[in-house]
């Protein structure tokens, strides 16, 4: 007997939305007016949601650990962000796009969410353009689209290599305006590190102030978690540095469960790691895959330049492999294919771990300005930090960790299972299964955050409309404040003789190595081994100098790492248990005869929902069955 | 390399800063310019000492928290970088780099090279926006914009917000940012309607948190990570009579 309720409409998919819309309760002008709402994070999802319910007239109360909401890692998003708009007349629908993820996902994500996505993706575009955001054109003046993986349609609308930073700047901008008018108010540098709960109902957050160090108390009659991944686990990866799943954590300590943490996407392409010292890897957007063709030498260890490598010396391996979608196969499968090949020595590069990514046919044909047009900055940020250009011979890639599809479990209201706390965007698990398609994280961020959490809050503050302002000054903030105080004391009063960002370096090892592309059972219990003496060793011998009353970032990042230490063994523990491959979790003992993923329907169709039971303890498993109603279930094919 | 560094330290606002020298050995020219910063750092925990707090997140050139005046450069030596992309080939063994933070009044330091940016907040919510209420748009393609126009305001939206703009300009003057914001808007039919309300209201309140004038000396542009050409803010001065103008003649009534 599952405690999990997904409230998952009745009726037929396409009508859904509509139907439970119509049956969610409202909140009258007058009455917004009196109701607070807390959000913890800025990007797509945080902002969009902010500015919107900012517009209907709620007080909304925003944090972000940056100075500016603008910096919020949703800006670094490059390829684009779909819509069902069928523009180019290539037979895109709804449906196909619902299908596309259900599949992309490989079949482990709630079909009624993903429906409501691409049902609302259309109004998000239309949103946008409103806002002035610059999306790519046609000479006639239309808007223009491009294709991505795993699908057969062009839908991706796109700002060059940076459509994050303008999709995000649309949202930012919405907030900025809102503002203005006193809606929002804005408190920047600003670290969460607790939801408060009173009578089992999410009320407000600790955070710490990250200039004075100084402790402080909000409240509010919801707070919404927009607050992100926790890829950094992985210490190298395209995210933020400072990013972290540490606020989600947070909530899971509070009781907020936690859906499919093991399931973390590992990006095909990205620039590989050159040195030792490396503090992050950057992207190279996935809608290069357009007209870049992936290709290793079909001589093992061939060290020629790749210029002097004919045509039939090159083994175009995703062609090869996947003739229907060719180099547009879904993440996953890019990423376990160029390990395949590195794996089996015939990686390029210094250390044998990349692949070329080349556009010289695609130059060819187009012309290098047509080329430059579509990918100009994305080139030239490769050249930047390569010192190669990828205009006269091909860019080495290989993948990494980038985006996690697991997180906060929600309702279809996007409510997590502590009353009146939400989580939207990365933060939440709903949507992308066992593998996101690119750029369905811009659309879902914004679907979340402009059409879907402004209603279906509105179902639960309909009810709080009589509970007028909620005090700071109860024993709940009281103790969530001292636990605060203790934890930060705790890790400055170790003064061992090891820095925060020297355990982050160890941990990322530790996780890329036993619980990264490729999994297994013995690599996955050494992890947790590893992981587990690892944070013993981080509570003996940490060093943070500085002190607490001005910026101390090393504190900040002892912060986010203690978290990370347990997400990571929430992760492996999550891993442990799915014994079958499906989408980014591949457990090497799960697999086709071809390689690939080899799911088990009949045992795992489930998502796995972990409780916190308490420090040292266990979690406990809860499974929300899925049920495919409206597809067939099948074997991945995109061969 | 061994590279000596003159960095800017400041424990808070009020106080006064200075500059320490520090001593640095092995830095490998494959570091970037913060990879560097973070081996520094890593030292100076190891002296007990309280390491250099500099912003920084996404460490590709978008977010824009970088911020570091290196040898007297915004972002430092190389053109359309910021700090973080910045790489130690730049360098060479022995050299000594001298850190500062972003030198602006309305900028002030937070600690070490860390600054204030909020102003820039300010003149955003003065006017950095359209007003497009959720919910309320017409169908995407409904609004045909040519393609040359089109680019040209992807151009200016590129802005990253860091504010190397400022800190390059003798007057620190906020023009190029504010340009960039008021262009984007204006070379796009959406952003027509409030234009030169928005070009008057974000003006005034830059003038009004203290950014000095534009006197045209373009080192902004020269600077600017993301390469934003003056042409935008001959446009926003465009905007800007226009809407004096129209003030006027709305006062005159």
């Amino acid at each position: 007997m599952t405690v999990l309720n997904s409230k998952i409409p009745d009726g037929p998919l396409s009508e859904k939305w509509t139907n439970h819309k119509n049956s969610l309760k409202l909140v009258s002008p007058a009455n917004k007016k009196k109701l607070d709402i807390i959000m913890i994070g800025t990007g797509v999802a945080g902002a969009a949601a902010a500015a919107s319910l900012g517009e209907m007239g709620y007080n909304v109360k925003v944090f972000c650990y940056q100075d500016s909401p603008r910096r919020a890692h949703s800006v670094a998003a490059q390829g684009g962000i779909n819509a069902a708009k069928n523009y180019r007349n290539d037979n895109d629908s709804v449906y196909r796009l619902f299908y596309d993820m259900i599949k992309g996902g490989d079949f482990r994500a709630r079909e009624a969410n993903v429906y409501r996505d691409a049902e609302v993706s259309n109004a998000v575009i239309d949103q946008l353009v409103a806002q002035g955001v610059p999306f790519a054109r046609e000479y006639g003046g239309d808007l223009t689209t491009r294709s991505f993986g795993g699908v057969q349609v062009s839908r991706t609308f796109y700002a060059q290599g940076q459509t994050g930073q303008q999709v995000l700047l649309g949202s930012y901008n919405a907030l900025k305006r809102q503002e203005a008018k006193g809606t929002v108010k804005m408190y920047p540098r600003r670290q969460m590190l607790e939801i408060v709960k009173i009578d089992g109902k999410a009320r407000g957050i600790v955070c710490r102030n990250l200039i004075n160090g100084e402790i402080e108390r909000y409240s509010a009659h919801a707070v919404v978690l927009a607050s992100g991944g926790y890829g950094t686990i992985y210490f190298l990866s395209t995210l933020a540095v400072n990013s972290s799943g540490a606020a989600a954590y947070a909530a899971y300590k509070k009781g907020a469960f936690f859906a499919n943490p093991s399931f973390i996407q590992i990006h095909p392409s990205c620039i590989p790691q050159l040195n030792d010292y490396q503090s992050k890897l950057t992207l190279m957007s996935e809608s290069l895959r357009n007209d870049g063709r992936v290709w290793v030498p079909k001589g093992k260890g061939d060290k020629r330049h790749p210029n002097e490598i004919s045509a039939e010396e090159r083994d175009y391996y995703l062609e090869r492999r996947y003739p229907a979608f060719g180099n547009l196969v879904p993440r996953d499968i890019a990423s376990r294919a160029a390990k395949e090949r590195c794996d089996a020595g015939f990686g390029v590069g210094e250390t044998g771990y990349a692949v070329y990514l080349d556009f010289s046919d695609a130059i060819k044909a187009q012309g290098k300005k047509t080329i430059k047009n579509k990918y100009g900055n994305l080139f030239d940020l490769y050249n930047k930090i390569t010192g190669e250009d990828p205009y006269t011979q091909p860019m080495k890639i290989y993948p990494a960790g980038h985006y996690t599809m697991g997180g906060l479990w929600v309702d279809y209201n996007l409510m997590t299972t502590v009353p009146g706390l939400y989580a939207i965007g990365e933060a939440n698990f709903s949507d992308h299964g066992a593998n996101r398609l690119g750029a369905s994280s811009l659309m879902q961020g914004s679907c979340d955050g402009y059409f879907i959490l402004p209603y279906t809050i509105g179902d639960y503050l309909a009810d709080e409309i009589n509970t007028g302002k909620i005090s700071t000054d109860t024993t709940e903030f009281d103790l969530a404040e001292k636990e605060v105080k203790n934890k930060i004391d705790n890790l400055m009063s170790i003064k061992g003789n090891t820095s925060a960002h020297t355990f982050h370096k160890k941990l990322g090892k530790i996780m890329w190595d036993y619980c990264g592309m490729a999994r297994n059972e013995n690599g996955l219990l050494k992890g947790l081994e590893e992981v587990t003496k690892l944070e013993e060793e981080f509570y003996k011998d940490l060093k943070i100098t500085g002190d607490t009353k001005t910026i101390n970032q090393s504190l900040e990042r002892a912060l986010r790492l203690a978290a990370s230490f347990e997400i990571s063994r929430l992760l492996i523990r999550d891993a442990l248990n799915r014994k079958e491959s499906c989408g980014a979790h591949f457990r090497e003992e799960y697999q086709t005869p071809e390689g690939e993923a080899l799911r088990n329907d009949e045992d795992y169709s489930y998502v796995a929902v972990w409780e916190y039971t308490g420090d040292g303890k266990e979690p406990k498993l809860h499974k929300e069955q899925l049920v495919f109603e409206n597809v067939k279930v099948t074997q991945r094919s995109y061969k | 390399m061994k590279l000596i560094l003159k960095i800017w330290r400041q424990r808070l606002p009020k106080e006064k800063g200075k500059f320490e020298t520090y001593f640095i050995e092995n830095v490998s020219r494959d570091m970037t310019f913060l990879e560097m910063m973070d081996s520094l750092n890593e030292k100076l925990i190891q002296e007990d000492k309280d390491p250099v707090a500099f912003d920084h997140d996404c460490r590709e050139g978008i977010c824009g928290c970088c911020s570091m005046v290196i040898n007297g450069r915004p972002h430092g030596p190389g053109t359309e970088i910021t700090t973080c992309q910045l790489n130690m080939k730049a360098f060479k063994d022995g050299d000594t780099i001298v850190v500062e933070p972003w030198r602006v009044k309305s900028f002030p330091v937070i600690k070490d090279l860390i600054v204030d940016r909020s102003a820039f907040e300010k003149i955003m919510a003065a006017g950095g926006f359209v007003n497009a209420d959720v919910g309320s748009a017409p169908d995407a393609n409904s609004i045909k914009i040519p393609k040359d126009k089109s680019d040209e305001a992807f151009d200016a939206a590129a802005c990253i917000g860091c504010g190397a703009c400022v800190a390059a300009c003798k007057n620190s003057s906020a023009m190029l940012f504010v340009a960039a914001k008021v262009s984007q808007f204006a070379l796009l039919p959406q952003g027509k309607t409030e234009g030169l309300k928005r070009a008057w209201d974000m003006v005034m309140k830059m003038d009004e948190l203290g950014f000095g004038s534009c006197t045209n000396t373009g080192d902004c542009e020269a600077e600017c990570p993301q390469g934003i050409s003056l042409t935008h803010i001959a446009r926003l001065n465009r905007e800007f009579i226009r809407a004096g103008f129209h003030k006027a003649a709305a006062e005159n009534k």
